[in-house]
C-alpha cells in the first residue's frame, strides 16, 4: 500500500520539525528515512502512525486521507527504538495482541502466532516473558507483533539504535530478507547512512526538517542534491573549490587544468584501497582514494608533490555557492 | 564493622522504645487476664457496632479512592493542563493538614445553624453531621493521598511508548487502559490500596471531630477505645485497640509481600 504525504508541517513551540514536507512512498518499497537527530525524520513516521498530527498537510493511506484518523484505525504496524514490549505478558501473548483485540478465534490466533515466531526465529520462546529476552530478541518480537494483524504499513523507528554493532549487522540483512518476503510497504528511521544505504532501495534524506532529497541509493551518492546530502551520504573533501568523494581525487605527476598543487603527507594502505593524506599549498588538508595497483603505478612517497584533480566530477554542481549562502561551522 | 554494629543498635533500640515497647504493652495489658474477658468486651454490641461504623466508611472510602487515585495520578502524569499544580499539591492536602482541622472544616460546611450547605440540608431532612455521612465524608479526606501517591511515580516510569504501542495495534483508548495500563501499575495500585485501607481503618482526629460520638450510633472502632477508656473501661478499649494492631500487622506483612514483586516486574 502507498502512503502520501503532502505538505506537511509539525511545529513543536517555536521549533519546526517539519517544514512543508511531500513525499511519496510506492505500494511494496523498502524505504529508509535518513538523517541527523532533530531532522524530523521520527516525527515524519509517527504522522504517518497517527501517534502525532501534523499542523498543516494530509497524509494518504492507499489514496485516502487519514490525516485525522486515529492510529487505531490505520492498521499500521510500528516498530519502537526501544521495542515498547508488553512488559506484563509472554512473548506469545505480545505477538498475539492485535488478533486478540480484533476478537480473533483462539486456535486462528495461536497458529498466526506460531508462523510469526518462527519467521522471526522465536519459536522457542513463547511463553517467556520480555526480560527474559536479548534486545535483538525483544526488537524481532516487536516486529512479529507489528506484522500479526497484516498491516498495509510496516514503520520502524530507529528499529536497531539500541542495539550493538554485530546485532545490527545481523538485523539489517534479516529486514532485507523479511521483506522480501513479506512485501509489506516498509519505511524505516536511521541516523546511520550506511543502514540506510544498505537495507533500503530508497532514502530519503532530512535535515532540519525538510526533505533534502529522495532517490536510490546511488543517486544519493554519486548525484547528490546538496551540500548536505554529499557530506551526509559518504564522505567528502574539499577540492580547491569543489567538494568531491576521496574516490573521486585522481593524482598525477604534471599539472593538468584545474588540478591542484598538492603535498603528500602520509600513505595508508587499507587492504584492496589505500589512502593518501594531502595538504594543498593553504595547509588545508584532503583525502584521496585510491586502488593499490593505482598507488603502485604511480610510485608516490611521502613528501612528494602531486596534482589532485576530480574529473569525474558528478558531485554539488554549486557547492561554493551553497557554502557562501550557508557558511557551515 | 563496629559503627555498623553500632547504627544497627542504635536504629533497633528507638524502635523497640518508640513502637515495640508500647505494641507490647498494649497485649500484654489486654491478655493479662486470659482470652475470656477480651472475648466478651469485643462480642459487646456497641463494640461490634462500632467496627461496623468503621468497615463500612472504609468499604465506601477505598474503593472511592483507588479510582479517584488512579484517574489523578494519570491526569498528573499524562496530561497537560492548567492547575496541574495545584491539583498535585491538593492530594497532599490530607497528608500536610492535621485529622483534625479537616473535622473541623467539615463542621463548618455542614453544620446544621450556620454550615455552608448544612442548613439546606437539613430542612430537606438529610443528616450530615454527627451521623454515618460525616463519618465517610471524614474517611474520605484523609486516605485521598495514598492511590495516587503510589501510582505516580510507576506511572512515569512506564512512559506511554507501550500503550502508542497497543494503540498501533488497535486497542482502543478503553482497551488501552485495561490491557496495558492497568495490567502494568497493578502493584502500585494494589500496594495503595493497602495504605488507604490501614488509614481508614485508623482514621481518628477528623472523626473524632464530626461523629458525635454516640455509643452504638456513630461510635468508630477509635473513637470507641478512647470513650472506654475515658469510662475507665480500660479492658473493653485495650481489646478494641488489640484487633487494631493485629489488623495494622497484617497490613505490613502484605505491604512486604506486595513489594518485591512490584520491584521484579
Amino acid at each position: 500500500m502507498s502512503i502520501e504525504i503532502r505538505n506537511v508541517t509539525k511545529r513543536f513551540g517555536t521549533f519546526t520539525a517539519l517544514d512543508n514536507i511531500s513525499l511519496e512512498i510506492p505500494d511494496g518499497s523498502l524505504t529508509a528515512v535518513l538523517g541527523p537527530s532533530g531532522s524530523g525524520k521520527s516525527t515524519l513516521l509517527r504522522i504517518v502512525a497517527g501517534l502525532e498530527r501534523p499542523d498543516t498537510g494530509e497524509v494518504l493511506l492507499s489514496g485516502e486521507d487519514a490525516t485525522r484518523l486515529a492510529p487505531q484505525r490505520r492498521n499500521v504496524g510500528f516498530v519502537f527504538q526501544h521495542y515498547a514490549a508488553f512488559k506484563h505478558m509472554t512473548v506469545r501473548d505480545n505477538v498475539g495482541f492485535a488478533l486478540k483485540i480484533r476478537k480473533r478465534p483462539k486456535q486462528e490466533i495461536r497458529e498466526r502466532v506460531d508462523e510469526l515466531l518462527e519467521l522471526v526465529q522465536l519459536s522457542g520462546f513463547a511463553d517467556r516473558y520480555p526480560s527474559k529476552l536479548s534486545g535483538g530478541q525483544r526488537q524481532r518480537m516487536a516486529l512479529a507483533r507489528a506484522l500479526a494483524a497484516k498491516p498495509r504499513v510496516l514503520l520502524l523507528d530507529e528499529p536497531f539504535g539500541a542495539l550493538d554493532a554485530r546485532v545490527r549487522a545481523e538485523l539489517r540483512d534479516w529486514l532485507r530478507r523479511l521483506h522480501e518476503e513479506v512485501h509489506v510497504t516498509t519505511v524505516f528511521v536511521t541516523h546511520d547512512q550506511e543502514e540506510a544505504m544498505e537495507v533500503a532501495d530508497r532514502v530519503a534524506v532530512f535535515d532540519h526538517g525538510r526533505l533534502e532529497q529522495v532517490g536510490a541509493p546511488a543517486e544519493l551518492y554519486d548525484a547528490p542534491a546538496s551540500e548536505f546530502v554529499l557530506r551526509f551520504v559518504g564522505d567528502a573533501v574539499r577540492l580547491g573549490e569543489r567538494l568531491v568523494r576521496p574516490h573521486e581525487v585522481v593524482l598525477r605527476r604534471w599539472p593538468s587544468d584545474g588540478a591542484v598543487e598538492v603535498e603528500i603527507e602520509r600513505i595508508a594502505v587499507l587492504g584492496a584501497d589505500a589512502r593518501v593524506d594531502l595538504a594543498d599549498g593553504s595547509g588545508e588538508r584532503l583525502t584521496a582514494r585510491l586502488r593499490r595497483e593505482e598507488l603502485e603505478d604511480l610510485d608516490l612517497t611521502r613528501g612528494e608533490i602531486v596534482w589532485a584533480s576530480a574529473d569525474h566530477f558528478r558531485g554539488v554542481a554549486s557547492a561554493v555557492d551553497a557554502e557562501a549562502a550557508q557558511p557551515l561551522g | 564493622m563496629l559503627s555498623r554494629l553500632g547504627l544497627r543498635v542504635t536504629a533497633l533500640g528507638y524502635l523497640t522504645v518508640i513502637l515495640l515497647a508500647p505494641l507490647v504493652m498494649i497485649f500484654y495489658r489486654t491478655f493479662q487476664h486470659g482470652l475470656e474477658p477480651v472475648w466478651q468486651s469485643l462480642s459487646d454490641p456497641n463494640t461490634l457496632h462500632a467496627f461496623q461504623v468503621t468497615l463500612i466508611a472504609a468499604a465506601i472510602a477505598v474503593p472511592l479512592n483507588t479510582v479517584f487515585g488512579i484517574l489523578c495520578a494519570l491526569a498528573i502524569v499524562r496530561r497537560r493542563f492548567r492547575g496541574k499544580g495545584l491539583l498535585n499539591a491538593f492530594i497532599d492536602l490530607p497528608l500536610a493538614v492535621s485529622p483534625v482541622v479537616i473535622g473541623l472544616a467539615l463542621f463548618i460546611i455542614y453544620a446544621p445553624r450556620g454550615g455552608w450547605f448544612g442548613g439546606w440540608l437539613s430542612q430537606h431532612g438529610f443528616q450530615v453531621l454527627f451521623a454515618m455521612p460525616a463519618i465517610v465524608l471524614a474517611t474520605i479526606f484523609v486516605s485521598v493521598p495514598f492511590v495516587a501517591r503510589e501510582v505516580i511515580p510507576m506511572l512515569r516510569e512506564l512512559g506511554n511508548e507501550q500503550e502508542q504501542a497497543a494503540g498501533t495495534l488497535g486497542a482502543s483508548r478503553w482497551q488501552r487502559f485495561w490491557l496495558i495500563t492497568l495490567p502494568s501499575i497493578r502493584w502500585a495500585v494494589i500496594y495503595g490500596v493497602i495504605l488507604t485501607t490501614a488509614r481508614c481503618l485508623g482514621e481518628y482526629g477528623a472523626v473524632a471531630v464530626v461523629s458525635g460520638r454516640i455509643e452504638g450510633h456513630t461510635e468508630t472502632a477509635t473513637t470507641r477505645i478512647d470513650d472506654l477508656i475515658q469510662n475507665f473501661q480500660t479492658s473493653g478499649g485495650y481489646a478494641i485497640a488489640v484487633v487494631l494492631a493485629v489488623i495494622a500487622v497484617l497490613v505490613l506483612v502484605l505491604m512486604t509481600l506486595t513489594k518485591p514483586k512490584e520491584e521484579a516486574a
